[in-house]
C-alpha cells in the first residue's frame, strides 16, 4: 500500500515548472531571434542602389522577437508571483516519452525499411508495449492499414512514398 | 444579380459528376478527421492537401473545401457524444450538448448541431456570395502599400483581440515570419538563413510546420493526459431529426445572431472559438431559458454551433478575395492555390472566375452534402471513437508522417515534422498561440514582398503607409489593435479612477 502511494508521490511529482520553461523558452527565441538579425545583418538589412536588401524585412522580425521575448523572460524573473505549478508532471512526462521515443525511431525506421514496413512495425510495436494487445489483435491493423496507405498513394493517387528493400525485391 | 448570374455558371461547373463524387469523399473524409483525436481541419487539409495534385484545380478545392466542412461538422460529434472537443470552436458545444448525450437526448442534440452548422453555413455563403465580388471589385485598386496594410491590420488584430499575452502572440509571429524568411529570397536570389545546408533552401514549408504543430502537438498532448474515451450512444432515427427540427423554429433569433456574430468575427481574424464563445454568452445573456444554460438547453448548442460555422466558413471570404485568410485552415486551403499557380486575391475573380464561382457553388451544395453525411453516418462515426488510443494514436503518426513526406517528397521533412512536434506541445502548455505562428508563416512571403513594393515606391519613407486616406485609416486601425492591450489598461484605470472619486464624492 505504502509502496502504491510512494509511486504515486512520484509520479506527481513536477519534472519541470511553469518558471522554469517559460524562462527557457524566452531563452530559445532569444537566441533564434539573434540568429535570425545576425544572418539578416549578414545579407545586408539596409537600403542597395536598387532597393531594400535581402535582410531589410528579417531584420525587424529578430528584433520585434528578440524584444518580446526579453519581455518574457524578465516578466517571468522579476515576478513577485512566479507560477512554481508543474509544467508536466513525472507520471506525465513518462507517457508523452512512451509515445514519442518510438515515434523518434520510426523516423528513423523509415529511412532504413520505407514507410510501409516501418509503419507495420511501429503499429504492431505500439500495440504490444501500450495496449498489450495479443498478436492475433496486432497483426490484422498491422498489415492492412500500410496495405490501405499503399494502394491509396502508389495506385490510386500515384503519390511515390518512400520504399525500402523489401518493396524493391517485390518489384516497386 | 451579376452574383447570382455567376453563381449559376458556378454551379455548371459542378455539373461534372466527378466533382460531386469529390465532394462526398471529401465531406466523409472531413468528419472523420474532425472525429480522429489529434487529426483537426488545418491538419487533416495539409495531410490531405497532395491528394489532390493529380486533379484539376476546381476538382482539387472542392474536395479540399470538403474536408473542410466535414471537420467543422465532426467536431460537434466528439463534443457531444464523449464531452471531447475535437477543435477548439467546439468547446462551447460540450456545454449543453454533452449534458443532453447524458440524458439520452444525443440525437436531439446532434441533430441541433447539424442542423445549426449548417444554418449558420448557409447565411455566411449567401454573404459570401453578394461581398466577395463587392471587396474584390474594391480591392482590384489596391497598390502594395494597401495590401501589406491590411496584411499588418490581420497580424495586428491578433495581437489586440487574443487571450494570450501579446509579447507570447508577437513572439510565435515572428518565429513565423522569420521560418518564411529561410530559402532563398525571391527578389535578390539570396542565401537568407540556410548556414550552408541544402536542405533548408527549400526553406520550411508551413505544410509540414502545421502537421506537426496540430497533429503530432495533439497527441502528445492527449497522451499526457492518459485519455481513455467514454462515449454516449448516438441514436439516430428520422422521428428524431424530424421531431428536433419541429423545434428548432423557436430559437431563430439565437440561430440569426449566432450567424451575424460568427459572419463577423469570420472575416475579421477573430476566428471560430471566440465567436462560439461570444455567440453562447449573448444566448445565455438573452435567453428566456438562460438560467438553464449548461444543463442540457437545446438552444446552448444552437448558439455556438451557428456561430462557428459561420465563422468558418466566412474566413474564406477574405482569402478568396484578398489573399488573407482568416483561419488555420484557411490558410492551408490557400497554400493549396497557391501550388496550383492560382494567386488568391482581387485578381482571382477576374481570371478566375470559373474556378471561384465554382468553389462558392460547391460551399451550398457541400454543405447541403454534409448536413446528409453526418445524420445518416453518425453512428458509424461514434464508433471509430470508441478505437482505443493505443491504436489509433499509431495510425494518426504514421498519417502525419505520410502527409508530412508527400509535400515535396523529402525525407527530413518528417524529422522537421517531429521538431514542430514537440513544439506543439510546449507551445500549447505554454500558452504561445499557434495560428498567428501558421498564419505568419503562410503570409510571410507575401507580406515580407509587399512591405518592400511599398518602401521601393516610396524610397524608403514610411510615410507612404499614410498616403491616402484608404491606406492610412487601415494602418492607423492595426495599430489601434496592436497597441489595444495597452489602451483598454488606461481604459480601465482612468475608469477606476473615476468610479473612486464617485465613490469619495457619494460618502
Amino acid at each position: 500500500m505504502s509502496h502504491q502511494t510512494n509511486q504515486r508521490d512520484r509520479d506527481g511529482d513536477a519534472v519541470a515548472t511553469h518558471r522554469t520553461m517559460e524562462i527557457a523558452v524566452a531563452l530559445l527565441f532569444a537566441l533564434v531571434a539573434a540568429v535570425v538579425m545576425y544572418d539578416s545583418n549578414r545579407v545586408g538589412n539596409g537600403w542597395a542602389s536598387d532597393g531594400p536588401e535581402a535582410g531589410y524585412f528579417p531584420f525587424y522580425v529578430g528584433l520585434i522577437m528578440f524584444v518580446s521575448s526579453c519581455v518574457i523572460l524578465a516578466s517571468n524573473l522579476l515576478s513577485r508571483t512566479p507560477n512554481t505549478t508543474a509544467f508536466v508532471e513525472r507520471g506525465q512526462f513518462i507517457l508523452v516519452l512512451k509515445v514519442l521515443i518510438p515515434t523518434v525511431a520510426f523516423v528513423g525506421l523509415i529511412w532504413v525499411l520505407g514507410i510501409y514496413l516501418a509503419a507495420a512495425v511501429f503499429i504492431a510495436f505500439f500495440m504490444y508495449w501500450l495496449g498489450r494487445y495479443p498478436i492475433t489483435r496486432i497483426l490484422p491493423v498491422a498489415v492492412l492499414i500500410p496495405l490501405a496507405l499503399f494502394v491509396m498513394f502508389e495506385i490510386w493517387f500515384l503519390v511515390p512514398l518512400p520504399k525500402g528493400p523489401v518493396e524493391t525485391m517485390l518489384g516497386y | 444579380m451579376e452574383a447570382l448570374m455567376n453563381l449559376m455558371h458556378g454551379f455548371g461547373v459542378l455539373a461534372d459528376p466527378m466533382n460531386i463524387v469529390y465532394m462526398f469523399v471529401g465531406i466523409t473524409l472531413g468528419v472523420l478527421i474532425g472525429v480522429l483525436p489529434g487529426l483537426g481541419g488545418a491538419n487533416g487539409v495539409a495531410i490531405l492537401l497532395p491528394l489532390t495534385f493529380s486533379m484539376s484545380p476546381t476538382s482539387a478545392i472542392i474536395m479540399l473545401s470538403c474536408i473542410y466542412w466535414g471537420a467543422l461538422f465532426g467536431g460537434a460529434i466528439t463534443s457531444v457524444l464523449f464531452n471531447i472537443p475535437g477543435e477548439p470552436w467546439s468547446v462551447a458545444t460540450t456545454f449543453d450538448g454533452h449534458p443532453m448525450a447524458q440524458q439520452g437526448r444525443a440525437g436531439e442534440a446532434l441533430t441541433a448541431a447539424f442542423t445549426s452548422s449548417f444554418f449558420g453555413a448557409f447565411l455566411a455563403v449567401i454573404l459570401i456570395t453578394f461581398l466577395a465580388p463587392v471587396i474584390a471589385g474594391f480591392a482590384l485598386r489596391f497598390g502594395p502599400a494597401e495590401f501589406f496594410a491590411v496584411q499588418l491590420l490581420t497580424f495586428c488584430s491578433f495581437v489586440g483581440m487574443g487571450k494570450e499575452s501579446p509579447f507570447k502572440v508577437l513572439t510565435a509571429m515572428m518565429l513565423g515570419f522569420a521560418l518564411a524568411a529561410v530559402g532563398l529570397d525571391t527578389v535578390t536570389g539570396q542565401l537568407r538563413m540556410t548556414f550552408g545546408t541544402i536542405e533548408l533552401l527549400r526553406g520550411f514549408d508551413f505544410l509540414i510546420a502545421v502537421i506537426g504543430l496540430f497533429g503530432i502537438g495533439e497527441i502528445l498532448l492527449t497522451m499526457e493526459e492518459g485519455l481513455a474515451f467514454k462515449g454516449k450512444s448516438a441514436r439516430i432515427n428520422p422521428a428524431v431529426v424530424l421531431h428536433t427540427w419541429k423545434q428548432l423554429p423557436k430559437y431563430w433569433i439565437t440561430a440569426l445572431r449566432g450567424s451575424i456574430v460568427g459572419c463577423w468575427m469570420g472575416i475579421t481574424p477573430g476566428g471560430a472559438t471566440p465567436a462560439s464563445f461570444m455567440s453562447y454568452g449573448l444566448a445565455k445573456r438573452f435567453s428566456r431559458n438562460g438560467a438553464r444554460f449548461g444543463t442540457g438547453e437545446i438552444e446552448g448548442v444552437v448558439a455556438p454551433e451557428t456561430a462557428a460555422h459561420a465563422a468558418g466558413t466566412s474566413a474564406l471570404l477574405p482569402m478568396l478575395t484578398l489573399g488573407i485568410p482568416g483561419s488555420p485552415t484557411a490558410a492551408v486551403l490557400l497554400g493549396g492555390l497557391l501550388i496550383w499557380g492560382l494567386q488568391p486575391g482581387p485578381l482571382l475573380f477576374v481570371e478566375q472566375k470559373e474556378f471561384v464561382w465554382g468553389l462558392i457553388a460547391s460551399m451550398y451544395l457541400g454543405n447541403v452534402v454534409g448536413l446528409i453525411v453526418v445524420l445518416t453516418t453518425v453512428p458509424l462515426f461514434a464508433s471509430i471513437l470508441r478505437i482505443p488510443f493505443s491504436i489509433i494514436a499509431p495510425i494518426i503518426i504514421v498519417i502525419c508522417a505520410v502527409g508530412a513526406y508527400t509535400v515535396h517528397n523529402a525525407f527530413m521533412d518528417i524529422a522537421v515534422m517531429l521538431v514542430f512536434g514537440v513544439l506543439g506541445y510546449v507551445f500549447k502548455k505554454l500558452s504561445y498561440p499557434l495560428a498567428p505562428l501558421v498564419l505568419a508563416l503562410v503570409l510571410g512571403d507575401m507580406a515580407e514582398s509587399s512591405f518592400r513594393q511599398a518602401m521601393l515606391l516610396s524610397q524608403g519613407d514610411l510615410a507612404i503607409f499614410w498616403s491616402n486616406p484608404l491606406v492610412g485609416s487601415i494602418v492607423t486601425l492595426a495599430l489601434a489593435m496592436l497597441f489595444w492591450p495597452v489602451i483598454s489598461l488606461a481604459i480601465a484605470r482612468l475608469r477606476a479612477r473615476q468610479g473612486g472619486k464617485a465613490a469619495v464624492s457619494l460618502k
